[in-house]
């Protein structure tokens, strides 16, 4: 079944186009790697994806589970189980890691119609997540991410997923910022999350991520569009000899 | 301090056969204010931002009714000892425990010493011409003493109600506490109502030495209402004295918060938010004034305002000469929901000791689009967002409760202006 088809997509931002034809179909359980220059287009598709209002999308479309999903706000495509783990997690002064992931939770609650969630219950939820990713009280009790370091965040990020276990997962360079160690947390976190139900996106500059989390397919952006898709011995390829030798050069 | 004043109500009786006499009043000092341009500058600039045309339109007379009170469900839990003024006049107040003394201001027996010795001694009425109006007019209210030494354990509720019936009202409360030495109290005034009215309302405290008086205040009164407010304090050495408001009612609001740290080593602090939307016009004036050596003044406010509202703040510390070692705080912080409200904010200095560590500063900013997608992108729709942000804004001064049964309910009531007054709508560009 596919879960994700994206088709013909042209976006652009502040007015420059960005993407220029991005087509993509991701069937449920697989893992998509994107991988690309700086200025590709890589931030932009998750920008499409999740709804940001900064791009402006002027052909094409996307399909998420049979639905239009241009057509959905940022939180209903969320609800509809559409992750987006960012490369920079916002700081949220003033709203408690616990607070936040209640919010959250009931967000999806509410919609379902179903009872806002019991305390005591969340707690324990939350808390046996929060350990195996190694997120502590301390953290959970703090500001959203303020004062936390790149690694923290980035566990923040996997914490949430594993909160929502979405249908879709979008990875925004997850791998950028953390160490050795961190990086291995980290990827054990989204490995534990995979399942033949779970797609994932995972947009990354470099090979290293992809030693952890493997890929079934890799796709290389250039200049707004797919220039070559191949398994993940392309990330191989990438590595050693460098994007240039697999981008087309365009008119 | 001996006085031949035996009585401290104003005769009433014979201003009341007069119609209009209260409206006149009102109206005199309307003009005084606005009068004051040419003559006295430090006067005509702490009215700067008020606009009183709204105020000249009004022909208020005094309230003859007053009604059954009852506090704001969320308020119930804190199990307080209860004290009603409706419409001016003392109509309640619970058991108290034998360590307080109460005087009703309607009252026509001999005034005690202790309020008259106290009555008037925090503010000088020449300069605030609506504390003069509420000493000239007021027709009731409460004094409260509480006694060397006592430990509150439950709060002090002073809930101050006016319903206009229809009509055009004013009254004039007046309170006063006395917070004898090593005393500790907590207290917290709530102003409610409905109709178009005005509460112009005067508190007084005077704190002792080594005593410790938090004080709350939630200004909620209907938005055809206006709030005029004085609270003035004078604190002797080694007092704490924590002060918060809340604002979220009113057309009209100014509240005027004023403290004379009279000893040394007074511990200070003065917080608050205030939350506005329509066509409100919110007014927070502050005056610290540093008399002696090392004491210390804290003070955060912040302002949420929505639609077309206005906030101004005016804060002024000034340290004596003699009030060496003094540590002064103060900032003042606004978010702007929309492009289409105002803020004057006004932080000021005046300094006169030569070692003092002092600050102050204001910031004005708007909701973070960056906050707002990324709690979007995890499911929450965009007006809970954005009231999660606002609240998350707020709760930095809520935090300066420290008693956290009291810092709950001051949440909540904050948060439900959140939920009534956050729209879908974007911050600045509003689309």
């Amino acid at each position: 079944m596919k879960l994700l088809e994206i088709e013909n997509i042209h976006a652009e931002v502040d007015g420059r186009p960005i993407l220029r034809g991005i087509n993509l179909s991701i069937e449920a359980g697989q893992i998509h790697a994107i991988m690309g220059p700086n200025g590709s287009g890589k931030s932009t598709l998750t920008y499409v994806l999740s709804g940001r209002e900064t791009c402006k999308v002027t052909h094409g479309s996307v399909r998420f589970c049979g639905q239009d999903l241009l057509s959905m706000e940022a939180n209903e495509r969320a609800i509809a189980g559409l992750f987006l783990a960012m490369q920079y997690p916002v700081e949220l002064p003033g709203v408690s890691g616990m607070t936040f992931l209640r919010e959250v939770v009931n967000a999806r609650r509410k919609v379902a119609g179903e009872e806002l969630i019991d305390s005591m219950e969340f707690l324990k939820m939350v808390r046996s997540k929060a350990k195996s990713l190694g997120v502590s009280d301390e953290m959970l009790k703090r500001s959203v991410n303020v004062g936390f370091s790149g690694g923290e965040k980035k566990r923040n990020e996997i914490l949430q997923m594993a909160m929502l276990e979405p249908k879709f997962c979008i990875l925004d360079e997850t791998d950028s910022g953390l160490d050795i160690d961190a990086l291995k947390i980290v990827s054990d976190g989204v490995n534990s999350l995979r399942s033949f139900e779970r797609s994932m996106l995972v947009i990354t500059h470099y090979q290293r991520l992809l030693d952890h989390i493997e890929p079934d397919l890799v796709h290389v952006l250039a200049h707004g569009r797919i220039q070559k898709t191949g398994g993940k011995e392309l990330a191989m390829q990438l590595e050693q000899r460098g994007y240039f030798n697999f981008i087309e050069t365009t008119a | 301090m001996p006085s031949n004043k035996k009585y401290l109500l104003p005769s009433n009786a014979q201003k009341n056969s007069e119609p209009g006499w209260l409206s006149s009043l009102f109206r005199k000092a309307v003009e005084e204010i606005e009068g004051s341009v040419m003559q006295d500058m430090v006067f005509a600039e702490a009215w700067r931002f008020t606009n009183l045309n709204a105020f000249k339109a009004l022909e208020p007379i005094a309230a003859n009714s007053t009604a059954i009170l009852s506090c704001p469900k969320v308020f119930a839990e804190l199990n307080a000892l209860e004290l009603h003024i409706s419409n001016g006049i003392l109509t309640w107040i619970d058991a108290v425990p034998e360590y307080i003394d109460l005087f009703d201001f309607a009252d026509r027996r001999i005034t005690p010493t202790w309020v008259i010795e106290a009555f008037g001694s925090t503010i000088n009425t020449k300069m605030h011409p609506f504390t003069a109006i509420n000493t000239t007019a007021f027709s009731g209210g409460v004094a409260m003493r509480i006694r060397k030494g006592a430990v509150m354990k439950k709060p002090i509720i002073l809930l101050v109600d006016t319903q206009a019936n229809g009509k055009i009202v004013a009254v004039n409360p007046r309170v006063l506490v006395v917070l004898e030495e090593d005393a500790v109290a907590d207290l917290i005034e709530i102003h409610t109502g409905s109709g178009v009215y005005i509460n112009n309302v005067v508190t007084e405290l005077v704190i002792g030495k080594n005593s410790h008086i938090s004080h709350y205040k939630l200004q909620a009164e209907d938005t055809d209402a206006f709030h005029i407010a004085m609270n003035a304090a004078r604190c002797a050495a080694n007092s704490i004295y924590d002060n918060f408001a809340l604002s979220t009612g009113a057309k009209l609001s100014r509240n005027e918060i004023s403290a004379t740290l009279a000893g040394s080593h007074i511990n200070y602090s003065i917080n608050g938010s205030y939350l506005a939307c329509s066509d409100q016009h919110m007014e927070t004036v502050t005056f610290i004034d540093h008399v002696e050596p090392a004491c210390v003044s804290h003070e955060l406010y912040k302002g949420v305002l929505a639609n077309h509202a206005q906030g101004v703040f005016q804060g002024k510390i000034l340290v004596r000469k003699n009030a060496q070692q003094t540590k002064g705080y103060q900032m003042n912080r606004a978010l702007l929901l929309s492009k289409e409200v105002e803020i004057n904010s006004k932080p000021e200095l005046e300094i006169y000791a030569d070692d003092v560590t002092c600050s102050h500063g204001a910031t004005v900013g708007e909701l973070d689009e960056e906050q707002i997608f990324y709690l979007m992108a995890r499911g929450i729709s965009k007006k809970r967002a954005r009231a999660i942000m606002v609240s998350a804004y707020v709760e930095e001064t809520i935090n300066y409760i420290h008693n956290l049964l009291i810092r709950d309910v001051f949440r909540v009531v904050a948060n439900n202006w959140m939920q009534q007054n956050i729209v879908d709508t974007q911050a600045i560009d509003g689309s």
